[in-house]
């Protein structure tokens, strides 16, 4: 079971929190004004990367917010946890592995 | 009481308590502090079971959780059978009832003993080749065969009258085993005040220090050293030790489980004490200290009872006071089983040693073994055993320089101890996600890189010397404590260093021996030869094929041999073939243990409302809605379903109804930006909504489907009253929160769940006003001032409500929102006030029913998360003038706005009113055009409608408005049934009855 920083509650176990997929895709400001392709890759795309991944969580059965996380999708490790809104501190990009 | 070969002395036993207990009906005496296994043989018992596949007679193999063949079903009482316990591990104590498995009749004349002799037929992936044909034989002969031969005991029938408890624990350090690694990590870890746990799977805590009386540490007897850590250890308030538990897991960031066996090694338990203890510990560091397994040497009839460990042999001496037999015969290719000759020759047991390894590669234990007087044979091999139930001779031969074996000789004996070397225990680091290196020097895969906060030490990292071990643990707890401090100690030397072998030598048809590698599992050397030849060159897909490596033991005598005899027949390094997946658990965990209080109302949460028990004291059924029970109906005497649904929807249509309807979701929507808010959340528009009104909102997903519905009212300009379906509560609140936190953070909404605070009474029918009419205060009910649709807050028998003009049936009716607390007194003076006009509780089929007859849809029985606003007829509800809403711009998208194949909500009327269509059923257009058949769409709702005294179906159908009218087939359990397309509405289909 994963060991999750809340950045508001700090170190929480997994059964808590609710995964919300990749983090950092706005929601377009007029979605009106978004062709079907861009609408389709908005709505339905997402990386899966082997390696560093930026997720958005939710810590459900506890304060209830959201925030983003930096977590390594081989080793599950997490990088760090900041606010939504933020930018993470570390590189998003693989981590070198042996 | 007689135990013939209970040394006279000796051992860590208690001598002056004696216990007894049964094995196959027959009473075994023992003393405190026996195993099951120690007592049986020093009652002479070595045969305690028939192996798996051949029913050849088996014995005690170890000493220890890696015992792969004395598995007995254990009786502790009624209810408490548990099959497949090894008799190393289970604590002997009086009233224990243990049976060996796996033979009819009798363990001793067992009749599918008849399999050994055909064991030709037996070979690797028999399965596989044998019942492949013909296709009819499955069912009726392959599988019942299959199913009766599986599994080894018999699983229990009764329920588990036990307890289980469950724990979470946090500390600095987890220390996995308690002996010389272990506790010196221990000692290292508990000086820095560190929260330290030391779990140990054995009874009494010091692993290899319990059998090795004789050795020394720091010039003390290790006894004594054992003693002394242990106390201080005791002593600490950071240390908890926990004997007689078992890490089985290792999980993510250092989740471990373990098992905490509490109370079974007790003869009565007192109180509520839990059988066993499941713990889930989050450790800051892991020391893993689990220790080695010895391996078993591979040669024909190496199977035979009386064949140990030669490690084992020395646990039986040294700490249980009993000679496995009294002619031993030590056949080893390393130096650690001279240790077991001298102490088995001390004890006054007549010894031989047999060492494949030559003379010149021994070192200085054959010469002391001499010395006392013991035959030692260097450059021998072991070609076979005699004997049947029990060993009475080991087969030798000299080794020539050619590599040819030279000539037999019996060796009488009726006990065999056998080493060929040492496994470390790399379960735990393997499931923690490290990675193993393979170390030529000790013929092992040992630990190499960590990916947890974790460390190995002493013989689970192939540190094999009592002063390594003690000197590498103090590290390692030092270290994981974040300290520098180092100890070196000083102990008698380990005989150590083992020379690798896979099969031994042998001058017989290699294609004949029967040389067990697996013994759980029957596999001999032969059959991974032959998986080999057949082109299996995975050792993970060797292992399903012959089953080496499976069952309860999970190979753990047996995996580096099989990796051995693969890594030689593909003429590979063994680190080319790598191991197999060590998955958790280590050792079996029962079922109890994991499930712990989860059981009967524990099982899963339940939901119930404030007038739960009035719906139970007159006579509801229940049924199950997400985690509520809800009133399913309310059947009067001689009642059923039909019945009782008929006269509740007749009474709601002719007099008024009450109906449970708590367990909507409800959400306070409060802020300046509320209305913006909802705007945004819902497709309908929210802003012109007056103070006091209710609007029927739709909300979808972003991809434009319908996610959820409910009536919402508006109590002020920044605050509404949101109800969700009862199911959708929490996603509902879950997808606002997401939007306000994670796209709107600027707007100024607060959001909180109200379902628990407010109960709400349905009170629906013609009567309905007439009944409430006395008991409400503050509020005008006439049809002008409170028209459908309207919200108004006052008091209700004196109690705040808001109260809702709102129906779900297509009646006048009231949705009586109360503050739970009060909830039931409310219902009960309404109840009792429409006790004259004949107020009659419905359920929630009686509410499914009159929905139908409405053509009002359930979000999740009419949609399915492909169904968007239009497809049920609601595209008038979304708001024109809004830019924006989520969903709105997927309501664009092509697939949605396709003008044709889309699946509308119509109303199905079957041919035979009688006939109710099963929900689900599938229809199409022509019932007589080819399989597979167009599909049309299928039926969402379907029920008896007694106001329309006929059947009545909802239907998701392509393009089903334009087929209004048109006959469609729908299947039944009896073929297809025709029914015309109508709209989806039923009764009242003008809609006046709202507005009474």
């Amino acid at each position: 079971m994963l060991l999750i920083a809340c950045p508001h509650c700090g170190n929480r176990p997994e059964t808590e929190f609710r995964c919300g997929g990749q983090a950092h895709i706005a929601r377009p400001e007029q979605p009106g004004a978004i062709d079907d392709q861009n609408w389709s890759e908005y709505l339905f795309v997402r990386k899966n990367p082997r390696g560093v991944h930026a997720e958005r969580w939710n810590h459900a059965h506890g304060c209830g917010r959201w925030f983003n996380a930096l977590r390594d999708t081989v080793s599950d490790r997490f990088i760090e946890t900041y606010p939504m809104g933020a930018s993470p501190k570390s590189e998003t990009t693989s981590e070198a592995r042996a | 009481m007689a135990q013939p070969f209970r040394l006279s002395r000796g051992g860590r036993i208690d001598r002056s308590r004696p216990i007894v207990f049964e094995f196959n009906g027959k009473p075994i005496h023992g003393y405190q502090g026996d195993t099951v296994a120690s007592a049986l043989i020093a009652n002479g018992i070595h045969l305690v079971g028939r192996s798996f596949k051949y029913h050849r007679p088996r014995g005690i193999l170890s000493h220890g959780p890696d015992e792969p063949s004395a598995l007995l079903s254990v009786d502790r009482g009624p209810g408490r059978v548990d099959p497949n316990n090894r008799a190393s591990v289970v604590e002997a104590r009086a009233g224990l009832r243990t049976t060996s498995q796996n033979h009819w009749p009798s363990l001793e004349y067992d009749i599918g003993a008849v399999n050994d002799l055909l064991s030709p037929v037996f070979v690797a992936g028999f399965y596989y080749k044998t019942f492949m044909w013909p296709r009819k034989f499955w069912d009726k002969v392959y599988e019942p065969f299959i199913r009766a031969a599986a599994g080894l005991g018999k699983a229990p029938t009764q329920a588990d009258p036990d307890r289980y408890a469950n724990r979470h624990a946090h500390c600095d350090v987890l220390i996995v085993g308690a002996g010389p690694a272990g506790l010196a990590a221990a000692l290292a870890a508990a000086r820095t005040g560190k929260r330290v746990i030391l779990a140990d799977e054995g009874p009494e805590p010091g692993g290899s220090l319990l059998h090795d009386p004789k050795a020394e540490i720091d010039g003390r007897l290790a006894s004594d050293w054992l003693a002394d850590t242990l106390a201080d250890l005791d002593a600490r308030e950071n240390v908890i030790l926990l004997p007689r538990t078992t890490v089985f897991g290792y999980y993510n960031h250092n989740h471990v489980a373990m098992t905490e066996r509490v109370t079974d090694h007790l003869p009565s338990v007192a109180g509520q004490a839990p059988r066993e203890r499941l713990w889930q510990v989050r450790a800051g560091e892991v020391i893993l200290a689990g220790g080695s397994h010895e391996r078993p040497l591979v040669f024909a009839d190496n199977d035979r009872p009386g064949i140990l460990l030669a490690e084992s042999v020395r646990v039986f001496l040294n700490r249980y006071g009993v000679a496995p037999g009294h002619r031993l015969v030590v056949a080893t290719s390393g130096a650690s089983a001279y240790q077991v000759a001298l102490d088995a020759k001390a004890a006054g047991l007549d010894v031989t040693l047999v060492d494949l390894r030559l003379e010149a590669d021994c070192g200085p234990e054959v010469t002391r073994l001499r010395q006392v007087g013991v035959e030692v044979l260097t450059g021998h091999t072991v070609v076979g055993s005699k004997g049947r139930k029990r060993v009475s001779g080991l087969i030798v031969a000299p080794v020539e320089s050619n590599g040819r074996c030279g000539a037999r000789r019996v060796i009488p004996c009726d006990c065999v101890g056998m080493s060929g070397g040492w496994t470390p225990a790399v379960h735990l680091f393997s499931q923690s996600r490290g990675k193993l290196r393979y170390d030529d020097a000790l013929d092992a895969f040992v630990p190499n890189i960590s990916a947890q906060a974790e460390r190995s030490a002493g013989a689970a990292r192939g540190t094999y010397d009592l002063a390594g071990c003690l000197t590498e643990g103090f590290a390692a707890g030092a270290a994981a404590s974040g300290s520098s401090e180092t100890r070196t100690f000083g102990a008698s030397p380990t005989l150590t260093g083992f020379q690798p072998v896979r099969v031994m030598p042998t001058d017989a048809d290699p294609t004949r021996v029967r040389a067990f590698v697996d013994y759980q599992n029957d596999v001999t050397a032969k059959d991974i030869k032959l998986a080999v030849r057949e082109g299996f060159q995975s050792i993970e897909h060797v292992k399903r094929y012959t089953t080496t490596g499976m069952a309860t033991d999970q190979g753990k005598t047996s995996n580096m041999n099989a990796l051995g005899i693969v890594a030689g027949q593909l003429d590979k390094a063994l680190p080319a073939v790598g191991t197999t997946t060590f998955r958790p658990p280590y050792t079996p965990v029962t079922f109890g243990a994991l499930v712990g209080p989860a059981r009967h109302a524990l099982f899963d949460p339940i939901r119930t409302t404030p007038i739960h028990g009035w719906a139970e004291s007159h006579g509801a059924t229940f049924e199950n809605v997400a985690l509520w029970r809800r009133a399913w109906y309310f059947p009067k005497a001689g009642e059923d379903l039909h019945e009782a649904v008929a006269r509740e929807c007749k009474a709601v249509r002719e007099g008024v109804g009450i109906f449970d309807a708590s367990t909507l979701g409800k959400i306070e929507v409060v802020g300046p930006d509320a209305a913006e808010f909802m705007n945004r959340m819902y497709v309908n528009p929210w802003a012109k909504l007056a103070n006091g009104r209710c609007r029927y909102g739709l909300m979808l997903k972003e991809d434009g489907y319908i996610l959820d519905d409910g009536v919402v009212a508006r109590v002020s300009d920044q605050c509404f009253h949101v109800t969700t379906t009862t199911g959708g509560a929490a996603r509902v609140l879950g997808h606002m929160e997401d939007y306000l936190q994670t796209e709107w953070p600027d707007l100024q909404v607060f959001l909180t769940s109200t379902t628990e605070q407010w109960a709400v009474i349905a009170l629906q029918g013609p009567k309905a006003r007439q009944v409430i009419e006395p008991l409400v205060e503050g509020i005008d009910l006439s049809p002008e001032a409170f028209p459908h649709m309207a919200m108004r807050t006052g008091t209700i028998c004196g109690v705040p409500t808001r109260l809702f003009r709102v129906s779900f049936t297509g009646e006048l009716g009231f949705e009586i929102n109360v503050p739970s607390d009060h909830a039931l007194a409310v219902w009960e003076a309404i109840f009792s006030a429409g006790e004259p006009h004949g107020i009659t509780p419905y359920g929630t089929e009686t509410m499914h029913v009159l929905r139908a007859e409405k053509g009002y849809i359930i979000v999740g029985q009419e949609t399915d998360g492909t169904v968007t606003p239009d497809d049920v007829g609601m595209a008038g509800m979304i708001a024109k003038t809004k830019v924006d809403f989520v969903g709105k711009r997927s309501l664009a998208r092509p697939d949605v706005i396709a003008t044709t194949g889309r699946k509308q909500l119509v109303g199905l009327m079957t041919e035979d009113p009688k006939l109710v269509l099963d929900e689900g059923a599938q229809i199409v257009a022509d019932p007589n055009q080819p399989i597979p058949m167009r599909m049309l769409g299928h039926v969402t709702s379907s029920y008896w409608s007694p106001n329309c005294n006929r059947s009545i179906a909802l239907a998701l159908v392509a393009d089903g408005r334009a087929l209004m009218g048109r006959t469609l087939h729908i299947t039944t359990p009896d073929g297809f049934t025709r029914a015309t397309v109508s709209e989806a509405v039923f009764f009242d289909t003008k809609g006046e009855r709202v507005n009474a």
